[in-house]
């Protein structure tokens, strides 16, 4: 779980930044989705090199899931009866809902591989113009695909604020004075990435991206 | 007062359970819980009634034999209380008490409120113990330990194994209460020499007496009678990544 969660936010991490090159306009940001598909050459061919990343993440995301559905199929069989009368939890909201938010973020990010990646749901398709693809896709008259972006984004920074300081946990986080940082790192990560995930969208929206 | 209690009334382990409603009259606000249910009792007994079976023991929070949940919170509403130290000054007047037993696997019920805790025992006889002999106790300043790991060790130390971190956990974990056993001795010299073989060993009983994993959802700190805190865990990883890594070294056991 750890593990394979902390690759996904040095995932996050790097695909935020790389997201942020659209504020420096179109050629540029083009010029660098062609350079992902490149790096490694001359000494690996063409898309190489992003396939293994692609490999990588895939790996990632399938031992995340592996890991996530084991511990709620254990969840689930070690209390068969249920409470008549049961508290809502007290820990965060952060905490209760990572499994579902967890289904909702892997939706999201099917329907994101169909929109930008291979452009089967965009607007205008083009993999070889991806800056064309993210401007048409969050266009005024498309509110609704900014919206579900809005909020899959957000689910992303709770799934973060509870997973980034239970992963530090499990790692070997054992100090009290350690839990108080652990969890202020979580909690900037995930505003961090938040943020600076949603200022694509809302500056395409807004008309600071055309 | 005058309260409605539903209460969990199951007759043996084949049972299959329901809650039944008890209204109960003139409970004193001084009362404790267990005591308020002992009122309970006596009038089910007068009645010819079968009375409603619940543990306890020492009744000043200090042996870990009581325990329900009450409206849906291990132990009650009050932090860092056991049931039999809740005091019935903390309800309304007219209210409607729900009590149920811990609800896990790894806790079949007996009767009513009482559960079967043996699967705490199979953790502790896992290696929640230290094979040297160490007669009576020694003079205190002899072996010196550094005061952080000794306050460490003796907040561990205060788990009294009632099992309240489990009912309140999400996914059916005991790992608050393993952690206070595998730490109140690992943080300590005497611990040392099965310090790795122990974590193992416990987390491994753990597992096969069918408790969830922990997901740091931290429900088992809110409810603890004794404060145990969420960062214990983090020190029982700590010894069980070192004792995973170290495995293959010959350490017997491991
Ligand atoms: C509003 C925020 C986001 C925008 C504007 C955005 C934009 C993009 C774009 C333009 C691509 C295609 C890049 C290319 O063709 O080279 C892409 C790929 C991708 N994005 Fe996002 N993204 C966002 C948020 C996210 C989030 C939150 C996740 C994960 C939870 C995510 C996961 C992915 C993945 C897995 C790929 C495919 C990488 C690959 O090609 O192997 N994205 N994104
Ligand atoms: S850790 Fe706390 S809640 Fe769990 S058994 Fe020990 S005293 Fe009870
Ligand atoms: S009866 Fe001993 S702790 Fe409650």
């Amino acid at each position: 779980m750890a593990v394979t969660g902390i690759i996904l936010v040095l995932f996050l991490i790097a695909h935020m930044l790389g997201n942020l090159k659209i504020f420096t306009g179109a050629t540029s940001f083009d010029h660098y989705a062609h350079w992902l598909r490149e790096i490694g050459a001359p000494l690996l061919p063409g898309v190489w090199f992003l396939w293994i990343l692609r490999t990588a993440l895939v790996v990632s995301v399938v031992g995340h899931i592996w890991a996530a559905t084991t511990l709620a199929l254990r969840a689930r069989a070690a209390r068969p009866v249920r409470y008549a009368h049961r508290k809502p939890v007290q820990g965060s909201y952060a905490a209760r809902t990572m499994r579902w938010g967890g289904v909702i973020i892997l939706l999201f990010v099917i329907y994101h591989l169909l929109d930008l990646t291979t452009g089967t749901l965009n607007p205008v398709g083009d993999p070889s113009r991806p800056y064309a693809n993210v401007v048409a896709d969050f266009a005024p008259k498309r509110w609704y695909v900014t919206l579900f972006y809005t909020l899959s984004v957000v689910a992303v920074g709770f799934h973060l604020r509870h997973g980034v300081f239970s992963a530090l946990r499990s790692l070997g986080q054992q100090t009290p004075r350690g839990e108080r940082r652990a969890r202020v790192v979580a909690l900037v990560l995930a505003v961090g990435l938040c943020v600076g995930y949603l200022v694509v969208p809302f500056a395409v929206l807004t008309g600071l991206v055309s | 007062m005058n309260l409605t209690l539903r209460i969990w009334r199951q007759k043996g382990p084949e049972d299959k359970g329901r809650m039944v409603t008890y209204q109960v009259d003139d409970v004193s606000p001084d009362m404790s819980f267990l005591e308020m249910l002992d009122v309970l009792n006596e009038r089910l007994i007068l009645a010819g009634d079968e009375p409603v079976a619940f543990d306890h023991d020492c009744r000043e929070g200090i042996c870990g034999a009581c325990g329900m949940v009450i409206n849906g919170n291990a132990h009650g509403p009050q932090k860092m209380t056991t049931a039999c130290q809740l005091h019935m000054r903390h309800f309304a007047d007219g209210e409607t008490i729900d009590i149920e037993p811990w609800r896990a696997r790894a806790f079949p019920v007996v009767k009513d409120l009482v559960v079967n805790r043996g699967s705490l025992d199979k953790i502790i006889a896992a290696g929640g113990y230290i094979t040297a002999p160490t007669g009576s106790a020694p003079e205190a300043h002899s072996t010196p330990v550094a005061k952080a790991n000794a306050d460490a060790a003796f907040e561990s130390a205060a788990c009294i194994g009632c099992g309240a971190c489990v009912a309140a956990c999400p996914n059916g974990s005991g790992m608050l209460f393993t952690a206070a056993k595998v730490t109140q001795l690992s943080l300590l010299p005497q611990g040392q020499p099965e310090r790795f073989t122990r974590v193992i060993g416990m987390v491994d009983a753990h597992d096969e007496a069918g408790f969830g994993g922990c997901t740091n959802a931290g429900e088992c700190t809110a409810v603890c009678p004794k404060g145990i805190p969420l960062n214990t865990i983090g020190r029982l990883n700590r010894d069980y990544l070192k004792a995973t890594a170290k495995r293959g070294d010959n350490t017997p056991g491991s």
